[in-house]
């Protein structure tokens, strides 16, 4: 069996196994002690490489941080316009597109950021918030060596991305749209700086995070399970959390 | 004379350490506390340990320390011994003021600004508010779950920052801690205890 087949036959396993996890409850973990250790591995490539970057990035001039983020974030809502349709979210649909077009054109290939100032904020999508709006479960979670924490249909989602992306057609893929393409290199460099960049945006608050975690790990997985929650409901607020008022109630 | 120039000295003192009162009203609380917050974190006449103190002394009259730990705790706190609750309670005031304080201090240079407020029930109004760091950072909004069942002294219980329930992520993190020791609360005292030292 060729090398290529044997990936294959991996990725389909993976598949399976991921969606046969999708109904179990979000805080329960695939193979934690797995987890931990790449988590481990994870956070010494931080310490290592993404770290340094990211202090270096954050003593660039504000308007090439700004730049950088408003280039990424543009490329970014690509992915958000098939999402919305696939969810029937025609007003996002219509900030996505209407944001795009706006930025990429008037906004110097997204460099600037116009469309904000007329009133289009348009929220992220990806095919694991399309999946979670239609019901399904989290399923289990993990840690993915580089690229982090996800679960189960997360992990799904983030394959199925790479096709529905019209980013990725054009640069993974080397297809044309509207005569324009790219290679893997443009791909991978624009989702490396969009790392960097918000590594660097954060890098306060996680410093904060690790200095006044008792357990890291469970910290950014409920961050990380919290975030995906309110990124399916767009929402920015809290889930209320009944245990506030058992906890009145018993006392 | 001497008689009057201590009792002027007392006063003085007691003016000066006096318990800071805030509004009753939990959106006019809010702003006060953290505009003062703001106010004393970024006095450079204030020392390190000044400021230290002053968090401490705003946690303790404001902030529903003892709920916020029984609530992090979890279902253990039903079954729990109440002399290892009483332990907890105490380790994790000790915690809460230390991770505070760590924390507060790399927010000081804000501005901070009420955006609404939204009454959940007679006990619970959650202040919805936004604080914009300096001119590189992105402003964070800031929701205050204000515990009100006493109307006079509203209190604290959760900050959720951008949507991340920051006593959620310490429950969650404590549940883990805890299942991956058999739900032993001496470990997690003693995990406590040992954040508060190092």
């Amino acid at each position: 069996m060729s090398y290529s087949k044997n990936i294959n036959l991996y990725i389909k396993v993976f598949l399976i196994i991921t969606l046969l996890a999708t109904n179990i409850k979000a805080a329960e973990e695939c193979f934690e002690d797995t987890s931990r250790a790449v988590f481990k591995f994870n956070m010494a490539l931080d310490n290592m490489v993404m770290e340094p970057i990211a202090k270096g990035y954050n003593k660039l001039p504000s308007p090439i941080k700004k730049g950088t983020s408003n280039f990424t974030s543009n490329l970014g809502n690509l992915l958000s316009i098939p999402n919305n349709i696939l969810q029937g979210n025609f007003k996002q649909l219509g900030h996505s597109i209407g944001s795009f077009a706006i930025n990429t054109t008037v906004g110097i290939f997204g460099l600037l950021n116009p469309a904000e100032k007329i009133g289009l904020k348009p929220n992220k999508e990806d095919v694991g918030q399309t999946l979670g709006s239609y019901g399904i479960g989290t399923g289990c979670y993990f840690v993915l060596p580089i690229l982090g924490p996800t679960t189960a249909r997360d992990s799904i989602g983030l394959i199925a991305d790479t096709f529905l992306d019209p980013f990725a057609h054009v640069t993974i893929r080397e297809n044309e749209i509207l005569g324009t393409s790219g290679n893997s290199l443009d791909y991978y460099s624009v989702r490396g700086t969009e790392v960097i960049n918000f590594r660097a945006k954060n890098d306060t608050n996680f410093t904060s995070l690790k200095n006044n975690s008792i357990d890291l790990y469970s910290s950014i997985k409920s961050i990380y399970l919290q975030d995906r929650e309110n990124k399916i409901k767009n929402s920015d607020k809290d889930a209320d959390d009944d245990d506030w008022d058992i906890l009145e109630n018993k006392k | 004379m001497k008689k009057t120039i201590t009792y002027l000295f007392i006063i003085n003192l007691l003016l000066h350490t006096a318990v800071q009162s805030y509004s009753s009203n939990p959106k006019e609380f809010i702003s006060e506390l953290v505009n003062d917050a703001i106010s004393q974190l970024s006095n450079n006449n204030l020392n390190k340990e000044q400021k230290a103190s002053y968090i401490k002394k705003i946690a303790l009259e404001n902030v529903d320390i003892n709920a916020l730990g029984l609530y992090t705790l979890g279902e253990l706190r039903k079954s729990a011994d109440k002399a290892d609750i009483a332990k907890y309670q105490k380790s994790f005031e000790k915690y809460f003021i230390k991770s505070l304080t760590s924390r507060l201090s790399e927010y000081s240079k804000t501005k901070f600004q009420i955006l609404g407020e939204d009454k959940k029930s007679s006990n619970y109004t959650i202040i919805n508010s936004k604080i914009v760091p300096d001119e590189d950072n992105q402003e964070i909004k800031i929701d205050w779950r204000v515990f009100t069942k006493n109307p006079d002294k509203p209190l604290i219980r959760d900050l959720i920052v951008e949507g991340l329930s920051l006593a959620r992520t310490q429950k969650e993190e404590f549940a883990s801690i805890l299942s991956s020791n058999n739900n032993d609360i001496k470990v997690l005292i003693a995990k406590l205890e040992e954040f508060v030292n190092k």
